[in-house]
């Protein structure tokens, strides 16, 4: 594994919230620090609220940091202008039916983003570009689907688009947020073999935001666990899903549903709860109110994070460093 | 350039559509017909309009379709002259009508915050104003308005309501994943309003450049009538106007009265007709098209 | 079985299109007992969420039942008038839809829109239907209180317990849902279909439960029924239909889950898409996609046959007889 494409440090995203007088911020990010390395997948795992979305937006330019640093191919990102920012990053967006433009052809987004971002394609050479780039995630005869409207493709054949789209600029890193959530669930393996590709033949690394832990494990080679804007715990993937060390994890891999394991009983079913709004927040761990095992200390302090391996971390009191 | 795709593709579609709806194929047919009028009146007036040569007062007949008035000026010739003005009215005012809705109010739509208060708040006083008054009050103030006077009052009058319509719309339309998505690769702001914005609301847009147009026609005909336009010109209006002081229909006369009326109803229903039917496209027409309608039936 | 609630015997449903109809049920027969969990499965437009609609008799234009009948406890519902079918909605039969957000009232608070489903299927008293209200809110943990919120308020998972709790209203025989945790995360999911399954065996209703995710309903559902291009082509036992799949679509199906244990595999999914319901092509519609795919396949369509528990729609699996 080479240097890293991209290091995030301290990374916090807050958002006004309340009426016109109110003062309330909702950390959707706090103090986020992860790295990812050239054509490697990290999977970005949590619920609604976890603040995963969140950091896609704030790497892709749409939003600004509120803290912290994002340094991208060793350039420091976080310092400039959103304009500049934007498309570095590509993102992939959840909404097939949403995401790309009703009333124009298929082909128009792509070589838009040509023309903005691939000087070294000439005009002359972008249609074929363009062909290619829409044939390398599947989508064939490539001249074909580029001049069809986006209601006569289907879903996934849209999500196939939205990858071409983030092809286009070149990009080391492409930004997936919850890229197959929408789709029916056979049609899913076909776009996760196309980021399996992507990794395997063409080196781009991915950034993979999903809920679901089972595709995660299918395409990553490394996993993060969001909770309520923090890291709760972050390693390869065989050490999250063989040995999940923080108790939100293994709350996760409790309820996902897998028809060929019998239904895991948990703990405290009744009072399972939801991943909470955090609007200034005190310290203390975000998971407290849900975890069967919280102490006294998980009240009052944030758990620090502590290291089980050279590549496995979990933030929680109750776990033992290594 | 890519911004005449989609309006060709909706003209295509309209095209398809009018076809099918009898409202929109009465309308357009009607209007089709106005407009070949407005280009070549001299094909179909058989006299000058303003010639008083005739005899005055004769009703229907062979040689004079619609009677002459009662300074005998033959009253068909008027009214196939007089199209042209309450056509082109209804146009030109429909057109800058829409250029200005559609700028104020989607640029207030996109840009939010300040921009968006201070869009919004002009344009509401600007509707709250009492049009008619206002209309009359400023041509009265002008003496014989002409015709691009009357024209500039009318659009300052008329885009507020339309540009209110339009925010509403963009605002719904704002945070559509396409948007964002332009916006994530790096395009300026304005070239995410003009090209990936506008387009898909077309339909709106032309329904709401008929509903100004007919407004145009209304209200010029009606300020016209009341002689505070150019009297000397020929239009309907003026038609009326002169009608109504020589009691044309107190003095067997109707006719002369009865043919701009109805040729005012008539392009006006045209264009009600048009924008009736266009009101019907342009709701699906916002939302992602019909496949997905098929998929969440079937599904 | 002892005799079931509903009887579904050939329901067809076509769709108008610009092209022509389009067969989006094509004749559908299935059986359920009382207190029994049928979970229909399948992709995106094969038919499963008209099929539910149709049996709910909440189809409209441009979808219509054109053919076959549906029978519950004895009464053929699409001979109903309007009127008589109001019997029977909500006391006997109540849908759970999809997504919360949309199917709520947002300007109403949910005391408000549990009253106003009372209120159109009885003659209670305002108190009695508080009462009421208050219970159904506790059977599906909702704090009383919430009877004032409304729905912005409820998170997502709140919000479709109570679609759930506005369903048992009045304590009907069989409860529709489609697709009802879609649109929540995996710990919300796991709540709600435990919800229902404690219910259910509480409160004895039957549930009839649409979803293209598998997974959700694997440890839930009695019978499972695979639905494709508007065929039932594979129902049996639930666990049979996990552990030996027959129809080679199902076994694609099985096939596309990534999994949480085991060894990593590759996975490829079903390549193709579902045809065109305007003007089906003859034949077994799955054969296109079919890797087993025989001559017969693609010129005579295949009969569901049913074997003890099992019934599949599959030459391979029943051959046909040499005539």
């Amino acid at each position: 594994m080479s240097d890293a494409v991209l290091k995030v440090e301290n990374l916090s995203r807050y958002f006004r919230v309340g009426g016109f007088r109110s003062h309330g911020q909702l950390h959707a990010l706090d103090e986020v620090s992860f790295e990812v390395a050239s054509g490697e997948i990290v999977a970005l795992v949590g619920e609604s609220g976890s603040g995963k979305s969140t950091i896609a937006r704030v790497l892709a330019g749409l939003y600004k940091p509120s803290h912290g640093s994002i340094v991208f191919e060793d350039e420091m990102m976080s310092k400039q202008s959103s304009r500049a920012v934007r498309g570095k990053m590509p993102m992939v967006f959840q909404d097939p039916f949403g995401s790309i433009n009703p009333v124009l052809r298929v082909g128009h987004s792509l070589l838009r983003t040509l023309k903005l971002h691939r000087p070294d394609v000439g005009k002359s050479d972008r249609h074929d570009e363009a062909v290619a780039l829409v044939e390398r995630v599947g989508l064939t005869p490539g001249a074909d689907v580029l001049r069809r409207y986006p209601h006569e493709l289907s879903g996934g054949q849209r999500q196939r688009l939205g990858f071409a789209q983030a092809l286009a600029s070149n990009p080391s890193l492409i930004l997936a947020d919850e890229p197959v959530s929408m789709l029916d669930v056979s049609i899913r393996v076909g776009l996760l073999n196309v980021m399996k590709g992507l990794r395997d033949r063409d080196g781009v690394s991915l950034l993979y935001i999903t809920h679901d832990l089972a595709s995660a494990r299918y395409v990553a080679n490394r996993m993060i666990v969001l909770y309520a804007g923090r890291i709760a715990e972050e390693g390869l993937t065989d050490e999250v899903i063989g040995s999940p060390e923080h108790p939100y994890t293994q709350l996760l891999m409790a309820t996902a549903p897998d028809p060929r394991l019998p239904l895991a009983e948990i703990e405290g079913e009744k009072d399972l709860g939801e991943p909470p709004k955090v609007i200034d927040p005190g310290p203390g761990c975000r998971f407290a109110p849900r975890c069967p095992l919280a102490m006294d200390v998980c009240w009052a302090n944030t758990p620090p994070m502590v290291r089980l391996s050279p590549t496995h971390r979990a933030a929680c009191f109750a776990v033992k460093a290594q | 350039m890519t911004l005449l795709r989609p309006l060709g593709r909706a003209a295509r579609g309209s095209l398809t559509f009018l076809r099918r709806d009898k409202k929109a194929a009465a309308g357009s047919i009607i209007l089709f017909v106005l407009l070949v009028i407005t280009a070549f009146p001299n094909w179909f007036a058989p006299d000058d309009p303003a010639a008083e040569i005739y005899k005055p007062g004769v009703g229907l007949s062979f040689s004079h379709l619609l009677g002459t008035t009662s300074f005998g000026q033959d009253v068909f010739s008027q009214l196939i002259v007089g199209t042209r003005q309450s056509v082109l009215i209804a146009l030109i005012v429909g057109f800058f009508c829409t250029v200005l809705s559609v700028g104020i109010g989607i640029t207030a739509a996109y840009s939010g915050g300040l921009v968006d208060d201070s869009l919004s708040l002009f344009t509401d006083v600007v509707l709250v104003i009492p049009t008619f008054p206002l209309i009359i009050v400023i041509t009265a103030y002008l003496k014989n308005a002409s015709f691009w006077l009357i024209v500039l009052v009318l659009v300052v009058t008329g885009w507020s309501y339309g540009a209110r319509q339009l925010r509403v719309q963009a605002l719904s339309l704002r945070n559509r994943d396409y948007l964002l998505a332009a916006k994530a690769r790096g395009e300026s702001r304005w070239y995410v309003i003009g090209v990936e914005l506008i387009p898909p609301m077309t339909s709106l847009i032309v329904a709401n450049f008929l509903g100004a147009a007919l407004y145009a026609v209304l209200a010029a005909s009606a300020l016209q009538f009341v002689g505070l336009g150019n009297i000397n010109t020929e239009s309907w209006g003026t038609m009326l106007y002169w009608a109504q002081n020589n009691e044309a229909l107190a003095t067997g006369l109707p006719l002369w009265a009865l043919a701009p009326g109805i040729a005012i109803a008539v392009l006006g229903s045209a264009l009600a007709l048009l924008n009736y039917a266009f009101d019907e496209v342009s709701n699906p027409a916002l939302r992602p098209v019909s496949s997905r309608a098929l998929k969440k039936v079937g599904a | 079985m002892s005799k079931p609630i509903l009887q579904v015997r050939d329901l067809k449903v076509d769709y108008m299109t610009a092209t022509g109809p389009a067969q989006a049920v094509n004749g559908v027969s299935l059986d359920l007992a009382q207190g029994e969990f049928l979970a229909i499965v399948g992709e995106s437009g094969c038919g499963k969420s008209t099929l539910l609609f149709a049996i709910a008799q909440l189809l409209t234009y441009p979808a219509s039942i054109v053919g076959g009948s549906v029978t519950f406890e004895g009464v053929d519902l699409t001979s109903l008038t309007p009127e008589e079918l109001r019997c029977h909605r909500w006391r006997d039969i109540s849908v759970v839809m999809q997504s919360a957000m949309n199917a709520l009232n947002p300007t109403l608070s949910i005391g408000a829109q549990l009253a106003d489903a009372c209120r159109a299927h009885t003659d209670w008293s305002d108190k009695r239907i508080t009462q009421r209200s208050a219970e159904v809110l506790a059977m599906v943990s909702i704090d009383v209180v919430h009877l004032k919120s409304y729905p912005f308020q409820l998170s997502g998972g709140m919000r479709q317990r109570a679609m759930i709790a506005m369903a048992l209203l009045l304590e009907p025989k069989l409860v529709i849902m489609d697709e009802p945790t879609s649109a929540l995360d995996v710990v919300a999911q796991r709540s709600l279909m435990r919800q229902v399954e404690t219910l259910r065996h509480e409160l004895g209703f039957s549930v009839l439960f649409v979803t293209h995710d598998m997974s959700v309903v694997s440890h839930f559902s009695d019978r499972l029924a695979v639905m494709y291009a508007g065929e039932v082509v594979e129902l049996d036992t639930t666990r049979e239909v996990f552990d030996k799949p027959q129809h080679p679509y199902s076994q694609g199906l099985m096939d596309a889950f990534p999994s949480l244990l085991g060894a990593p595999r590759a996975l490829t999914g079903i390549a193709g898409t579902p045809p065109t319901l305007v003007n089906p092509p003859a034949g077994c519609l799955f054969a296109p996609r079919c890797s087993f795919a025989m001559d017969v396949c693609r010129t005579t369509k295949p009969e569901l046959i049913t074997k003890d528990t099992r019934a599949v729609r599959c030459h391979l699996v029943n051959p046909l007889e040499p005539a």
